[in-house]
């Protein structure tokens, strides 16, 4: 007998006999109706209070707001994707620009160093965010890989104002995500941040020191 | 000075006790990290309807439990069919091979580690490290505990025992780290001292917040983002977790997840929530090549076969039971010498140690109830600590390994014969009277009941006898 049939056998051989449970309203986690306007300014609020920057900008001139953020960062080196119209429209707007653009859809073992070591920003699209708790939602993808938002000290993650949902559990189902798991689902809400000691709240851990979040609306 | 290290156990409860009680730097440190969690926690439900979502928690969890084998089963399935390969361990010990063996067959000489209960419960570290395999622990309070060669002392802030002087003292010890009360800059040290192994470890191994069986996802909830690090980084990644963490569907996730940090610290939300589905497809360009999922049984199942004893196994591990504890709170978490301290841990190690060896942890509560209150699952944990009260002195038949462990049989003799005395009202009468005559002779020493009080005296007159006078006297 494996472990498994032993494990199982135990499980399913239950002496107190067979369990129910009673079923389950999930009305506390959704139907929050709230305007767009009540959305975007919670989704704010929440990202702000653990030291995600939003940035508003216009669709149409983001990659003017993309530009001064990474002069007034200081940075030299952008990690970025190809394929995203996030990343090609960063690309001909930077093109003549002083910082020096490093492609990320590369396999990591080729760049690992580099990536730790020598880039200060990574940039990514999102595919959406939630209001209730200021959480970015991501599904990296060969273009724009899971490391991309990780590494760098300094994570640019461009969003529009129309993919805010109000809840998680919103998001989950509105968009179909068990039928359609990824290799990684993330959710990102502010910088990486610890306060393992003595509950002192201190940001930049092992992940990005600053998160800034491009908010592009109409 | 940094804390010398000491080992601590379940067995030596009382005197581990004493000796935290007697330290203030132990019991000043928890009373302010309990203190400021239990209002970080009331304040995070301020909006919420929060007994509608505890209920939705614990139904979640409930009905988890009730299809258990069909779920993990499913787990299985899925994880499989995503490229996740599945191992199921019987005990720790068995789990402790299975991760060394998938290390060893990469050739692996160094593991960095996401916090993971699981893999501390079954000391994984010390598995490896015979092995030859160096583990490095990349939680921020469990790297410091780990240079202190201590344990965690709390399931989710592990080394909320050390103040800022002392974690100063032991970075400067252990890795030479200027000494600092700057916070920033310990983290910035901590930091630059574990990205080099990040990028250059050959395994990562995590634990798992929730696995949903629907979708073969494995989800980790944190907010340092060493556990993305760890489970994206390395070649490989092995994920470990007890057979008890499966969720039904995927729309299980988002309660759980609300309840959970809440109730942890009092956060809306963790940094990052990170669920993992498969290793690196071909078309990727990072992550690890190879996903491995361990399933520990170690005594879970065995709680499973009980109807009361099941709800143990609902626990999501937020850690609001110690955080609300006055016990905990008092006596920090060391001093339980388990790997769940507190509340919690008086209710799950007693199943995966034996009451032999944890006899004392459900007596360690006033049963006042808070850690009922706020399990965001609703664990009955006072009713819990009151049936393992009972195993340990009962007749030793059940599911408790260990059970009867404190059952003496002069304790025994002497409630039947109360019981008979009791129910023989000629003899009650004839004891009492007995007992008021020689009352001079009562001892005034009863062991540990009279350490903090006085002994009990007979009554020169019974209550039984002043009734009968007094209605005698009114004429009634």
């Amino acid at each position: 007998m494996s472990a498994r049939d032993n494990i199982l056998g135990r499980l399913r051989d239950r002496q107190g006999g067979p369990l129910s449970a009673p079923d389950s309203d999930f009305g506390v986690v959704t139907g929050r109706q709230w305007s767009r306007h009540e959305r975007l300014e919670r989704f704010e609020h929440w990202i702000s209070s653990v030291h995600g920057e939003v940035i508003h900008c216009e669709s149409a001139g983001w990659t003017e707001t993309l530009a001064r953020v990474l002069a007034d960062k200081g940075v030299k080196r952008l990690a970025l994707g190809r394929e995203h119209p996030v990343a090609q429209q960063a690309r001909e707007a930077l093109a003549d620009h002083e910082v020096e653009l490093v492609d990320a859809d590369r396999d990591i073992e080729g760049w690992k160093r580099e990536l730790f070591d020598g880039v200060e920003a990574g940039l990514t699209s999102t595919r959406g965010a939630i209001a209730e708790t200021g959480s970015l939602w991501l599904w990296p993808t060969p273009d724009e890989p899971r490391l991309l938002s990780l590494v760098p000290p300094l994570h640019i993650a461009v969003l529009d104002a129309d993919s805010v949902e109000d809840t998680f559990f919103d998001v989950v189902t509105g968009q179909g995500w068990a039928s359609a798991m990824p290799t990684n689902a993330l959710l990102i809400s502010g910088p990486s941040k610890t306060s393992d000691i003595e509950q002192t709240l201190a940001y930049g851990v092992h992940g990005p020191r600053e998160l800034v979040v491009i908010l592009r609306d109409a | 000075m940094s804390q010398p290290v000491q080992t601590y156990t379940p067995q030596a409860f009382h005197r581990q006790a004493h000796e935290a009680l007697e330290n203030p730097q132990i019991r000043a440190n928890f009373r302010k990290a309990m203190d400021g969690l239990m209002g970080k926690r009331r304040k995070a439900f301020d909006d919420w309807d929060l007994e509608t979502l505890r209920e939705l928690g614990a139904n979640i969890r409930l009905r988890a439990l009730s299809k258990l084998p069909d779920l993990l089963e499913q787990l299985e399935a899925n994880c499989e069919a995503n490229g996740i390969r599945v191992h199921w361990a019987e005990n720790g010990e068995q789990a402790c091979e299975l991760i060394t063996e998938i290390c060893q067959r990469h050739g692996a000489s160094s593991v960095i580690k996401g916090k993971s209960m699981v893999s501390e419960e079954m000391h994984l570290n010390a598995h490896l490290e015979k092995a030859g395999i160096d583990a490095l622990e990349s939680d921020l309070g469990e790297y410091l505990v780990q240079l202190n060669e201590q344990t965690p002392s709390h399931i989710i802030m592990p080394a909320i025992h050390l103040n800022t002087g002392e974690i100063s003292d032991i970075m400067h010890e252990r890795t030479g780290t200027e000494r600092t009360t700057d916070v920033d800059a310990m983290t910035a040290a901590a930091r630059a001292q574990l990205r080099e192994r990040f990028m250059t470890a050959d395994v990562g191994v995590s634990g798992v917040n929730f696995a949903v069986a629907e979708t073969g996802t494995l989800c980790l909830v944190e907010n340092e983002g060493n556990g993305r690090l760890t489970t994206t980084a390395p070649p490989v990644h092995i994920a470990v977790t007890g057979i008890e963490k499966v969720v039904e569907h995927l729309a299980d996730v988002p309660p759980l997840y609300a309840l959970l940090t809440r109730s942890a610290t009092g956060q809306h939300v963790t940094t990052y929530f990170n669920m993992i589905s498969s290793p690196r497809k071909a078309d990727e360009h990072d992550g690890p090549e190879e996903v491995h999922l361990v399933l520990v049984d170690s005594g879970r199942s065995r709680v499973y076969q009980d109807d009361e004893l099941l709800d143990t196994l609902r626990c999501i591990r937020c850690g609001a039971c110690m955080n609300h504890c006055p016990v905990y709170t008092r006596v920090g978490g060391h001093t339980y010498g388990t790997t769940y301290p507190g509340p919690i841990g008086a209710i799950l190690m007693p199943h995966l140690m034996g009451l032999e060896a944890t006899k004392d942890l459900p007596s360690a509560s006033s049963l006042c109830g808070a850690c009922g209150e706020v399990c965001p699952v609703k664990i009955p944990i006072p009713d819990l600590l009151v049936r393992l009260r009972r195993e340990a002195v009962g007749d030793g038949v059940g599911n408790v390994p260990g059970a009867g462990v404190k059952r003496s049989r002069k304790e025994v003799a002497a409630w039947k014969s109360w019981q008979w005395l009791a129910t023989h009202p000629g003899a009650w009468r004839g004891a009492t009277l007995v007992a008021g005559s020689f009352r001079a002779l009562a001892p005034s020493h009863l062991g540990p009941w009279t350490q903090y009080r006085s002994a009990p005296k007979p009554a020169k007159t019974s209550l039984h006898t002043l009734i009968k006078r007094h209605r005698k006297e009114k004429g009634e």
